[in-house]
Order: C-alpha cells, then sequence, then structure tokens
C-alpha cells in the first residue's frame, strides 16, 4: 500500500469498489488478532494518534517485546483485554484501492459455535488460521464444519508462524494435504492454503522471500482477486415486503431488499426518489405493482417463472445458541426474511457432533450444538434452499418468553405433509398442551358449607395465580347449576350427578393444560374420592374450607340458611342434609381463624411446596 | 450493467433496509439526531428509505444548550425540510443546577447527555431509538449489535448481547425495554464523506473553512460562539477553521484549515492522519472510558 492509494480520486474510486466481507476463525493464538492488526497497520488505516497509543500499549500490555503488539489494536472490550482474550464478535474494516473489507473477527474458545455462525452468516469468504508449529487441531476442524454449515464457499488456509518451523515447505504442504481431505469431507469448494507470518509480515501484505515453494497470491493478493460466489445476482427474483408505503391514494409502494435476481416488470421503481429501469439483488427497493394485489409485509415477491417453495413443514439444520436447550413440542417464534410465525421442532433428527462430524441421537439441542430437525410452522413460509440462497433460506429462532434469540437455521427442504410421519408420532396430548403454557395442571377442589368462604379463597387464588402467567379457570356452583346442569335439583341423585359433571369437566380443562379452581359444596366424601379417581396422581388436590355451622349461619350472606330454617329450602347441607368433611384433605383452611389473605397464602404455599407452580 | 453493488451502493442498502425494519417492528421509533455529519447521512439514508413519504418517526434532538448556534439553526431547517416532527429535550433539572462545562467536567457530560437521554426516552415511552455510531469509531463500538439492547434501565451488557445473523434483526423487547439502533455501524469515516460528496448530503456550515473567533486551550482551539464562555484575559482571534466533529462548542476543538468544499475536507481529512475523535475533549479520558459510559446508556 503507498500513500497515493489515499488521494482523493482514489476515494471516490474506493466508494465504487466492492465489498468482500469475510470471517477470520483460529484457536486462541493462532495469530489471529495479529493478523487482522497487520492488515489494518498495512492498509495505512489507523491514523496516527492510534499509531502512538498502540506502541504506548504494545509497552504496557504488548507481548512482543519492543515490537509492536498487532494484537493490541482488535481487542476491544475491556473484559477481555484483562483476560486476553476475545469475546465476542467484532467487526473491523480495512480498505485497499481496489476493494473495501469488512471483517468478522470471531474468537476461538468456548463460544466459537455462537459467535462463528453469526460472524459466518453474512461473510463471502473464510480465513481459517493454523499454528505450522501445531498442525489442524480439533478446533480447526469444527471451524470448517461451521465455515461449510453457513454456507462459505471461498476458504483461505492460513498456516500462520511459519517463522516458527524455518518456513519449511515439508510442515506447509502435509497441513495443506491434511486439510484438503477434511474440506472434501465437508463439501467445500474452493480451498486456497497459503503460508503467512502474521506477525514477521510474510505472504500477508507482500509476497514472502522466504517462501519459494509457494507460487500462489499472498493474503492481501487474494482477497482482492476472489470473486465472491454468491446466486444472489443471477438467481431468480426475490423481494420480501418490509413496508407497505401510502403516503397518498395514488401511490402504493412496496418496500424491501431485492435478495436475488432483477426487478424489472413491475410499474414503477423507486430507489429513494430516483426512478429507476431495473433494480438488483442488493439494493432496497421500492416497487410499485400494475396490479390491484393484497401484498404486506411478510410477504414474498418472486419471479412467477420461478417461484419459492411454500410450506409450513421442512427440514433444516440448526445452530443452537441458548442457555436454555431446544426441547422439540416446545413453541418458537421463526424469523425468516420479514416474516415471523410461531413454530416447533417436532423432531431432532440427530444432533452432530463438531468435534468428530459424527452424528448421534439427542432429545434436546444444547447451547452451541448442532442439530437436523424437522419444523411445522402455524402457517406456510416461502423459502428457497439455504443451498440456493442464504437470505431466503436462513431463518432465527426467537423465545416468546425471554425474546432471546435462540437459535439460526438453515433450511434444507420442505417436507409433504402425508411425508412427515413424525408429526403424528409427537401427537397433541395433555403433556403437550401443558408445555405449550409452561405449567402443570391440577384441580383445586374447594369444598365446605354454604358461607365457609370458598369462592372468595378460590377467587383470591386464581388472582395470584393468573398474576404470575397461570392459565386457570373457575368452575363455581352458583353458575355452573345456571348452565351446565341446569337440570338437576338438590336431591342426593342430583348432587351426585351435578359432581360428576364437574368433575368431568374439570378433567377436559386439565387435559386442556388449565389450572382448574372448583368450588362446590360437595358435600359427599364418595363423590370427592370419584372426582380424585379420574385425575392422574397427585394432580387432584383436596381443600377443605373448614368453618363451624354456627359460624356460617350467623355470616349467611345471602340469607340462605334463614330460609332453610324456615323450611323454605329443602334439603340444604348442614341443616336438612349432611356434610361429610373430608377426613384427610390435602389442605385444610379455617376460615373462622384467619384472613381469606392468609388462607391464600397457605394455598399457594402448599403448591409451591409441592412443586405444582415450577415449569417444565 | 453490471449486477453487482459498489461498496457505498451495499452500504446504502443495508442501511434502508435497517432503518426500515424499525419502522415497521418497533411500536414508537425515534430517530437521535446530534445534528452531525453522520446524523446527517442517517436522515438522509431515512428519508431515502421511505421516499416518497416522509420516515414514520419523529427526530429528537438531545440540546444541552450548549451546542453551536450554526447547528440548532440547521437542525431546524433539517427537520422541515424532511416533514418531521422535531422533539427537543433538555436535562431542566441539570439548567436549574447550572451545570456547564468548565466546572462539571465529566459529570456534564452525564447529566446534560446521558441522564437526558434517558429522561427523554422514558418521557415519551420510546421502545427503539437510532443512533448514528459506527463500528470503526472506537474499540468497544466494534462489538455492539447493530440492534442494541437495553433493560429498562437503559444499561448495555457487552456480555449479553443477541446474536444478529444474516439480515435478520429480532427487535423483541418487553414493556419498558428498548433498543439502540444503529443502521450505519459498518460505515467508516472515509465512507461518510464519501457518500455525502456522491449525494450532496446538507451538512452544518461549521464543517467548512471559515473565519472563527477563537482561543486556544490545552493545545485545543475553542471557538467563542457567544458570551458564555469565560475568558481568563484571552482575546478571541479569528483564525481560519473548521470543525472535524461537533458537540457542545467548548469541548469541541477546531482544526486550521482552508478547506471551503466537500472535496477539500476529504482530500484533508485524507491527509491528516489523526483519529476523529480526538478533536473532543471528552475523550482525553481512560482508554476503557466510552465503554463504561455505554454501560451507563450513553449511546
Ligand atoms: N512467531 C510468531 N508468533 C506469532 C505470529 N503471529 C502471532 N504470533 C504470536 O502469537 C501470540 C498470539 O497471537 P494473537 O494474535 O493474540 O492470537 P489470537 O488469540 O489468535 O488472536 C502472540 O504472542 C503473537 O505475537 C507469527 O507469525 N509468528
Amino acid at each position: 500500500m503507498n500513500k497515493e492509494a489515499f488521494s482523493l480520486e482514489a476515494v471516490t474510486a474506493a466508494a465504487n469498489a466492492d465489498t468482500l466481507r469475510l470471517l477470520t476463525c483460529g484457536s486462541v493464538d493462532d495469530g489471529k488478532s495479529t493478523l487482522i492488526g497487520r492488515l489494518l497497520y498495512d492498509s495505512h488505516l489507523l491514523m496516527e494518534d492510534q499509531i502512538e497509543d498502540l506502541k504506548s500499549d504494545s509497552v504496557r500490555h504488548g507481548t512482543t517485546g519492543d515490537e509492536i503488539d498487532f494484537a493490541l489494536l482488535v481487542d476491544g472490550l475491556e473484559a477481555e483485554r484483562e483476560q486476553g482474550i476475545t469475546i465476542d464478535v467484532a467487526y473491523r474494516f480495512f480498505a485497499t484501492p481496489k476493494r473495501r473489507f469488512i471483517v468478522a473477527d470471531t474468537p476461538g474458545h468456548v463460544q466459537y459455535t455462537r459467535n462463528m455462525a453469526t460472524g459466518a452468516s453474512t461473510a463471502d469468504l473464510a480465513i481459517l488460521l493454523v499454528d505450522a508449529s501445531k498442525g489442524l487441531l480439533t478446533q480447526t476442524r469444527r471451524h470448517a464444519m461451521i465455515v461449510s454449515l453457513l454456507g462459505i464457499r471461498n476458504v483461505v488456509l492460513a498456516v500462520n508462524k511459519m517463522d516458527l518451523v524455518g518456513f519449511e515447505e515439508a510442515p506447509f504442504r502435509a497441513i495443506e494435504a491434511e486439510f484438503a481431505a477434511l474440506a472434501a469431507r465437508l463439501s467445500i469448494e474452493s480451498v486456497t492454503a497459503i503460508p503467512i507470518s502474521a506477525r514477521a509480515g510474510d505472504n500477508v501484505s507482500m509476497r514472502s522471500q522466504r517462501t519459494p515453494y509457494y507460487s500462489g497470491p499472498f493474503l492481501l493478493e487474494h482477497l482482492e482477486k476472489v470473486v465472491p460466489e454468491g446466486t444472489a445476482a443471477s438467481g431468480p427474483f426475490r423481494m420480501p415486503v418490509q413496508w407497505v408505503c401510502r403516503p397518498n391514494a395514488d401511490f402504493r409502494g412496496f418496500a424491501g431488499p431485492i435478495l436475488s435476481g432483477r426487478a424489472s416488470r413491475v410499474a414503477r421503481i423507486l430507489i429513494g426518489s430516483e426512478e429507476r429501469q431495473s433494480a438488483f439483488a442488493g439494493q432496497s427497493a421500492m416497487l410499485t405493482l400494475a396490479d390491484e394485489v393484497d401484498v404486506s409485509r411478510g410477504d414474498l415477491l418472486a419471479a412467477s417463472d420461478a417461484r419459492p417453495q411454500l410450506s409450513d413443514q421442512f427440514a433444516a439444520d440448526l445452530v443452537w445458541m441458548d442457555a436454555e436447550p431446544m426441547l422439540p413440542g416446545r413453541q418458537y417464534l421463526l424469523k425468516s426474511m420479514t416474516r415471523t410465525v410461531p413454530v416447533q421442532v417436532t423432531e431432532l433428527k440427530y444432533r452432530s457432533e463438531v468435534d468428530t462430524l459424527e452424528r448421534n441421537a439427542a432429545k434436546v439441542l444444547e447451547l452451541n450444538e448442532i442439530g437436523f430437525v424437522n419444523i411445522s410452522a402455524a402457517a406456510p413460509v416461502a423459502f428457497d434452499p439455504y443451498a440456493e440462497n442464504r437470505d431466503t433460506g436462513g431463518f432465527i429462532l426467537i423465545d416468546r418468553f425471554s425474546n432471546q434469540t435462540v437459535a439460526a437455521g438453515m433450511i434444507r427442504y420442505a417436507l409433504r405433509r402425508a411425508s412427515n410421519i413424525h408429526w403424528q408420532a409427537l401427537s397433541v396430548d395433555r403433556a403437550a398442551r401443558a408445555r405449550l403454557k409452561n405449567q402443570k395442571p391440577c384441580v383445586l377442589w374447594f369444598t365446605g358449607l354454604s358461607g365457609s368462604g370458598k369462592s372468595t379463597v378460590a377467587n383470591l387464588v386464581e388472582k395470584r395465580l393468573f398474576a404470575s402467567g397461570r392459565h386457570t379457570t373457575i368452575l363455581d356452583g352458583d353458575n355452573v347449576r345456571h348452565g351446565l346442569n341446569r337440570d338437576l335439583g338438590f336431591t342426593d341423585a342430583d348432587r351426585v350427578e351435578n359432581i360428576r359433571r364437574v368433575a368431568e369437566a374439570a378433567k377436559l380443562m386439565t387435559d386442556a393444560g388449565l389450572i382448574v379452581l372448583v368450588s362446590f359444596i360437595s358435600p359427599f366424601r364418595s363423590e370427592r374420592e370419584m372426582a380424585r379417581g379420574l385425575m392422574p396422581e397427585g394432580e387432584f388436590i383436596e381443600i377443605f374450607v373448614d368453618a363451624p355451622l354456627s359460624v356460617v349461619e350467623a355470616r349467611d350472606p345471602k340469607g340462605l340458611y334463614a330460609r332453610a330454617r324456615s323450611g323454605e329450602i329443602r334439603n340444604f347441607t348442614g341443616v336438612s342434609s349432611p356434610y361429610e368433611p373430608p377426613i384427610e384433605p390435602d389442605i385444610h383452611l379455617r376460615t373462622d381463624a384467619a384472613e381469606p389473605e392468609a388462607l391464600t397464602e397457605q394455598v399457594i404455599a402448599y403448591l409451591e411446596k409441592t412443586g405444582r407452580l415450577a415449569g417444565d | 450493467m453490471s449486477d453487482r453493488l459498489s461498496h457505498l451502493e451495499r452500504l446504502e442498502a443495508e442501511s434502508m433496509h435497517i432503518i426500515r425494519e424499525v419502522a415497521a417492528e418497533c411500536r414508537n421509533p425515534v430517530m437521535l439526531y446530534s445534528i452531525g455529519k453522520d446524523s446527517s447521512v442517517m436522515l438522509h439514508l431515512a428519508r431515502k428509505a421511505f421516499h416518497p413519504a416522509p420516515p414514520p418517526f419523529p427526530l429528537m434532538h438531545i440540546d444541552t444548550t450548549w451546542k453551536f448556534r450554526e447547528m440548532i439553526a440547521f437542525r431546524d431547517r433539517m427537520a422541515k425540510e424532511a416533514g418531521m416532527r422535531l422533539i427537543v429535550h433538555t436535562n431542566q433539572e441539570g439548567v436549574k443546577a447550572g451545570m456547564n462545562p468548565f466546572d462539571h467536567g465529566p459529570n456534564y457530560t452525564r447529566v446534560m447527555k446521558t441522564e437526558a437521554l434517558k429522561q427523554a426516552l422514558d418521557l415519551h415511552r420510546f421502545d427503539a431509538a437510532f443512533g448514528g455510531a459506527r463500528r470503526d469509531e472506537e474499540k468497544s463500538r466494534a462489538k455492539e449489535r447493530i440492534f442494541s439492547f437495553r433493560s429498562t434501565t437503559h444499561v448495555w451488557d457487552p456480555k449479553n448481547q443477541r446474536p444478529e445473523l444474516w439480515s435478520l434483526y429480532n427487535t423483541r423487547v418487553h414493556d419498558g425495554e428498548s433498543m439502540r439502533v444503529f443502521p450505519i455501524s459498518n460505515w467508516t469515516e472515509l465512507d461518510i464523506w464519501a457518500y455525502i460528496l456522491r449525494e450532496q448530503i446538507p451538512i452544518v456550515p461549521l464543517y467548512y473553512a471559515a473565519e472563527r473567533p477563537i482561543v486556544e486551550r490545552n493545545g485545543q482551539l475553542i471557538m467563542v460562539d457567544d458570551d458564555r464562555l469565560p475568558l481568563n484575559g484571552e482575546t478571541p482571534e479569528l483564525r481560519l477553521v473548521r470543525f472535524r466533529t461537533l458537540g457542545c462548542y467548548p469541548l469541541t476543538g477546531a482544526i486550521e484549515s482552508n478547506a471551503t468544499s466537500l472535496e477539500a475536507i476529504v482530500a484533508e481529512m485524507i491527509a491528516a492522519r489523526t483519529s476523529e475523535r480526538g478533536g473532543r475533549l471528552i475523550d482525553k479520558e481512560a482508554s476503557a472510558s466510552m465503554e463504561k459510559k455505554k454501560r451507563e446508556g450513553y449511546f
């Protein structure tokens, strides 16, 4: 690089140059930061005060003695400077007169999969660093696998620290050959191996005299020449609608990024205020259509002679990026282009081991694991296979509750409904519905005399559950008798039938995943036992709402006891019909001895203690 | 015509895409407008993204009351031209307390900028705020996402950022949480100038060289923009200067220059090899100070 590169003409020319986005990956200490720092330094992009800072930093923190430590240029955050490691993806910029470069710099340690996948998703080319004195490591295999999975077709194998092996040919060739075999296995099409020394500068931004056996390009030369492989320009037209622009009745524009192909047969094409004859892949355009069609955000405008696939069932590779593991059957949001739909992973077909490239059966995907899955969406999604178009075939998954981005996905192919037999295997059952609500369903059965306070406590308990995000409902004696059980009276037979119907209804509601609060006098033990018998072990919780007859009769909120005593109401529990108190209730509430709030607390405490309120 | 986009076209398209995504997905976005060249480019991109309609969100300026007068005039003109509502917010508590850049140093920045910004975001309940920061400006910015998640207290946690894949942005936040969105993250200073040149984007006249009243302090050329600047026996001299960055006038150093055209500015910038924020006194603090400020909620 020379100073003329920074003339005004060169700047304007560089603005018209194209961009290469690249990813650098290597294990800790392979020299990645040093390499990037050197590229920045050699391209004269540093300002004088940055160079001054670098020199003083090199003395203070550097690992290179009196020499400049280029790695310090790119070690960004305070925390990682102290620890001497790179913790996240960072983006760097440098330029030559021919090209502008955007470097995604990703670290080589534990979080590598998540960070590398992120950096790789937008990269045209990947530089894989290998330490010549150490050869290919497990990490190199991981990196190569992720590069291949994320669809980067151009790979540079930078064999670094050649100075440590005396710039000899043999170690270089051995690493080159070993990697070629790996690349073939991973279907990486184009690999360029270059022997370099990031620290000394050999074959980085100029040809080294110390590697006469190497006739290929030096690194920067290669980066300037490589043709970023992309099907985007030549592919069929694709533009997801981001925004519908209606400033007045005469204009209805559809704004969006052109992800592949070229728009030409539409009514008008605008880029800003400029009217264009055509627009092509990479541009953010505004189109108007000749026909009045119903198009809105989330729709995909596509060439009619080369349509995308449209399916609500498809197979995809997933890179899991969240500390909470991926669970088949749980609902996530899928964002693909401008469309967001609820989805479930219906089947985890296998997990790929990044270190060995083996495929193993697995039940869940943990953070940084990679799997191949079937996905079922709540609505059809338009896409092209990821191998054909990264932008129309890639998606992210979002957790509905934490809002975190939990996975990166790459669609392989659509599943025909009939062929997706595993969807039936994962039937929508009680457990699945409960999981969707992230709760454990149960019946809270409040029994006790009229006026004992069942409804009061049940209502308070429901409020508490609702406030903590639980899905609940209440079946209350009075209400049910006005509807479902309208035909029943108060004879013993009708009382039994009354409870039977309520118990069955409560069971259906727990099947739907709800926590059901039943508030019925339910005077007979045998019917309460019948209700308990309908429910799985532990899901029927009998709550005895207890107050002496004298107390409830004194309360008599609805004046019912008075009417019962006068004989106006017959078969009234406690007066003219028996109440059989529970012998061993799960919860015993004394409403004559405590306030409703305290009793509510007692119920909640019981539910917490028995683990009924834990999520899955 | 080749179907391969130039570097600037690719940046432009990416930024427009980001801006539209926010408009479509966020409930109540706002564009922070600091009146500088980066803001000018960002505003231009927003207008391009929605043309022929005006951008569907307001502009907001955090006014410390110590901005150059020419900046304020330019701000009002640009908002009007863009057809956008302009919100101007000043931390009145700071004004009452008599906060000024001379006596209160770093506290001044915290109260009049960081606190003021948080106040304004809370007041209007914005769930997304565009900012014109670039990743090449400063090391800690290089790691920040384009969509930068902020907690209910506006805090940035560098260890807990959402991964950003392809051009798919996760804009979802809970009530009270928000996003800072940086649509020109991937632009360099050079790109900004090249684009201003190409698109003929209007910028504040202070960027062009002119004779201005100047006093010299600690090697910095400070412009006497009004009579609030205490002069300790100094006499302002008329000097031919311009500004490379714009902020509060008592904190912003000018450089001597005779660049009176955009072309001359760019040529000069290329020749001068000092990094951009050097002109701002605020950055002469510890080297990791920006990261600390960002964690507190500064842009
Ligand atoms: N001998 C030699 N050392 C190097 C070379 N490149 C980097 N290093 C050293 O290797 C160490 C790790 O380098 P760094 O760039 O921090 O590695 P990173 O962890 O991959 O970013 C540092 O001490 C560097 O100075 C090289 O080409 N030759």
